[in-house]
């Protein structure tokens, strides 16, 4: 028992471990809607959760491991949406697949992702220069601005498209029985792009200045360079995503890419743990499904109360994560410790060092601020205080 | 003459969002964190003046004499009731947070933010509340129509500007202030209650909130749950071209906005973009002088 486990062990396999519960997944539902069909609204929320997830895993490149925050991810999904409405609208209309191929929704997956992020670009440009809170209101004003500029919009290209302000612009569908099937492909590609930067060199200066911007300044890093590089490949992302919402309905309205669905985002981020993928994807699919589950049951007035509990939600565990005076209680009763609990007192594992190397910092855990004044503040300490240091404070 | 009507409509607009721009501006300023809730702490001062109002229109309905009376105490009331809600945000959300990064205490505040205007809807409903606080009338001048709420509000915005700079500058509690804002370790070790100042300033802010809140409300008498939240976005925005952390700045930004809001919608084809116009002058702000225009820079210690 304890061998397997180990030879287990020695693979990295949190490093492939969501490629696989994602490929799985997509691929027990890819048969089974091409063998015997599913039900309509299984394929639609498998839709919504995959394209949550993209947003979620996107919105996470920012907020848990650039450190900044944006409220305008629903933004750039928008303009993504429109974008890609735009181009099937045109491929339609061009008689090349009726609007609605394989090749069609690559092309204007790119050119969505493209026109995202450059508008990501502009955005975080003056924000993104300065030390602050300014990426978030600037981002919220941003998402502000498409979603009113687009809903007062005209425009009518013959041949082409239609957009028609508030009513928003139709655009050609794709099948609702196998469109789910490319929503698995985006989330692994998301899930692949986002793992790959944050394990790269540019990805550990994003997190460098995550924890300490003047420290990462002083050890050469551009930081505004490589917070544009987040920010901008996380609207590209949410771009994609936008994109996707276009080829799944009918119709593209600005209002649906409001304030709140930047925040129910963000919500499920924060849920699955900031800088953390698993977790967003994770909780991207429970909230979700949750949502899905409650819009039968809940009508009118309860509705709100879903907004309630999320709110609370995100309060108590931004404070149960983050508040310092809590972190006694956070290192004593944590998942890890509760697994390794199991693993060492119900399994009888033993803990076996040799498969892990030195150089084996968790790529998905890199430590907080908090921890990192720990490790450089113990020069400091005085020798005898290290070995006692629970008698030193009585 | 049209632009001097858009100019009274934009300073007296103006002056509301320097109201809340001088709330946000002192918390930023003592406390360093955007305080979301801002926008939604006048909401509940708007709902308190409504439920007040309510109550006590009908005990006064039998006595004209006594008219006077429901608004002066629906005010006063939301001045009570948001410096209450204000230190009960800041000591059960943002106390536990002191400290930790900056990011947790912003989506913190959003939360909060999201609770209240959540928590609004679900008591007082979706429908919209027409509170109608005074009717004083105006004053003509040919084709210029001048409000006397109008009036009021420019002077209320004028005399809380005035006020505040004065505490500031000249009591002990002001003074400690500013040490909290300047460095904050500094002003432990000189004795200065942190948590206090801090707390005092959350009350302070909502209490401007909610003065706020009655100058909108005499602005525009129509209430939903998420009355606060736009002005509040707008007023940060005036904070911010002013110079965050400078009252002066928050009330000249607060005007700037306000008429440029008022020219915007006077010019047809320009009025659907108002908010992207005033949004574009505050990229562009950021772009030039990210400071603001009354504010300082400040040199940033490791």
């Amino acid at each position: 028992m304890a061998k397997i486990w180990n030879a287990i062990c020695k693979v990295k396999w949190k490093h492939f471990v969501n490629y696989i519960a994602i490929g799985i997944v997509g691929l027990i539902f890819s048969i089974m809607t091409l063998t015997t069909k599913l039900p309509m609204s299984t394929t639609v929320l498998l839709e919504t959760i995959t394209l949550n997830i993209v947003l979620a895993v996107s919105l996470s490149l920012v907020v848990g491991f650039l450190g900044e925050l944006s409220l305008g991810h629903a933004g750039f999904m928008c303009i993504g949406a429109y974008a890609g409405g735009i181009i099937s609208c045109i491929f339609k209309e061009s008689n090349i697949e009726e609007g609605k191929g394989i090749l069609t929704f690559i092309v204007s997956m790119i050119i969505g992702a493209v026109v995202a992020g450059i508008f990501g670009f502009l955005v975080g440009l003056p924000a993104l220069r300065l030390k602050g809170d300014y990426l978030a209101i600037v981002t919220l004003a941003f998402g502000e601005i498409v979603k009113t500029v687009l809903e007062n919009l005209d425009l009518k290209v013959e041949n082409g498209f239609n957009i028609r302000g508030a009513l928003g612009m139709r655009t050609p569908r794709f099948d609702k029985e196998t469109l789910f099937i490319i929503g698995f492909v985006l989330v692994l590609l998301t899930v692949f792009i986002v793992q790959n930067l944050i394990r790269s060199k540019h990805g550990r200066a994003i997190t460098a200045i995550r924890d300490n911007e003047i420290a990462a300044k002083a050890s050469g890093i551009n930081v505004t360079k490589y917070k544009l590089m987040g920010f901008v490949i996380s609207a590209a992302l949410a771009g994609i995503a936008g994109v996707y919402f276009s080829f799944a309905n009918y119709n593209v309205k600005a209002s649906v890419f409001d304030y709140n669905y930047s925040i129910e985002i963000l919500i499920m981020v924060v849920l699955g743990g900031m800088g953390n993928v698993s977790g967003a994807i994770i909780s991207a699919t429970a909230i979700t499904w949750i949502n899905t589950e409650l819009q039968t049951s809940l009508t009118g007035e309860l509705a709100v109360l879903k907004d309630i509990i999320y709110a609370l939600i995100l309060v108590i565990i931004i404070i149960y994560n983050n508040a310092p005076g809590l972190k006694f209680f956070r290192e004593r009763f944590n998942l890890r410790r509760g697994i390794d609990w199991i693993k060492h007192k119900v399994l009888r594992i033993k803990h076996d060092a040799s498969h892990e190397k030195d150089d084996e910092s968790a790529w998905d855990r890199v430590p907080t601020k908090i921890e990192m004044n720990e490790v450089l503040s113990t020069d400091f300490v005085v020798v005898e205080s290290t070995q006692n240091p629970d008698k030193e404070e009585k | 003459m049209e632009f001097l009507i858009n100019l009274v409509n934009g300073l007296s607009l103006g002056g509301v969002y320097a109201m809340i721009a001088l709330g946000y501006t002192m918390v930023y300023g003592i406390a360093k964190m955007l305080n979301f809730a801002h926008g939604d702490i006048i909401m509940v001062g708007g709902y308190t003046v409504y439920v007040f109002l309510n109550l006590f229109n009908p005990l006064v309905a039998n006595a004209p004499w006594l008219a006077f009376l429901s608004p002066v105490v629906a005010i006063l009331a939301s001045i009570i009731v948001c410096p209450i809600l204000g230190v009960a945000v800041e000591k059960t959300a943002y106390k536990p947070l002191r400290g930790a990064s900056p990011l947790a205490v912003l989506i913190t505040a959003i939360g909060v933010s999201y609770l209240l205007q959540s928590l609004a809807l679900i008591i007082f409903g979706a429908d919209v509340k027409f509170v109608i606080i005074a009717d004083l009338g105006a004053i003509k001048l040919g084709d210029l129509i001048i409000k006397y709420n109008t009036i009021i509000t420019l002077v209320a915005t004028v005399a809380v500007m005035v006020g505040l700079t004065l505490f500031v500058k000249f009591t002990k509690t002001g003074r400690a202030m500013v040490a909290v804002s300047e460095d904050r370790d500094a002003a432990r070790l000189m004795g200065v209650n942190i948590n206090l100042i801090i707390t005092v300033t959350f009350a302070i802010g909502s209490a401007l909130a909610a003065l706020a809140g009655v100058c909108s409300l005499l602005e525009t008498p129509s209430l939903t749950s998420t009355f606060g939240a736009l002005p509040g976005i707008k007023a940060f925005t005036a904070a911010v071209i002013g110079g965050i952390g400078s009252i002066p700045g928050a009330m000249v930004g607060g005007l700037l906005l306000g008429v440029v809001e008022c020219i915007c919608n006077s010019i047809p084809p320009l009025a659907p973009y108002t908010m992207a116009v005033e949004f574009i002058i505050l990229i562009v702000i950021l772009l030039v002088k990210p400071s603001g225009i009354l504010g300082k820079k400040r040199r940033e210690k490791v």
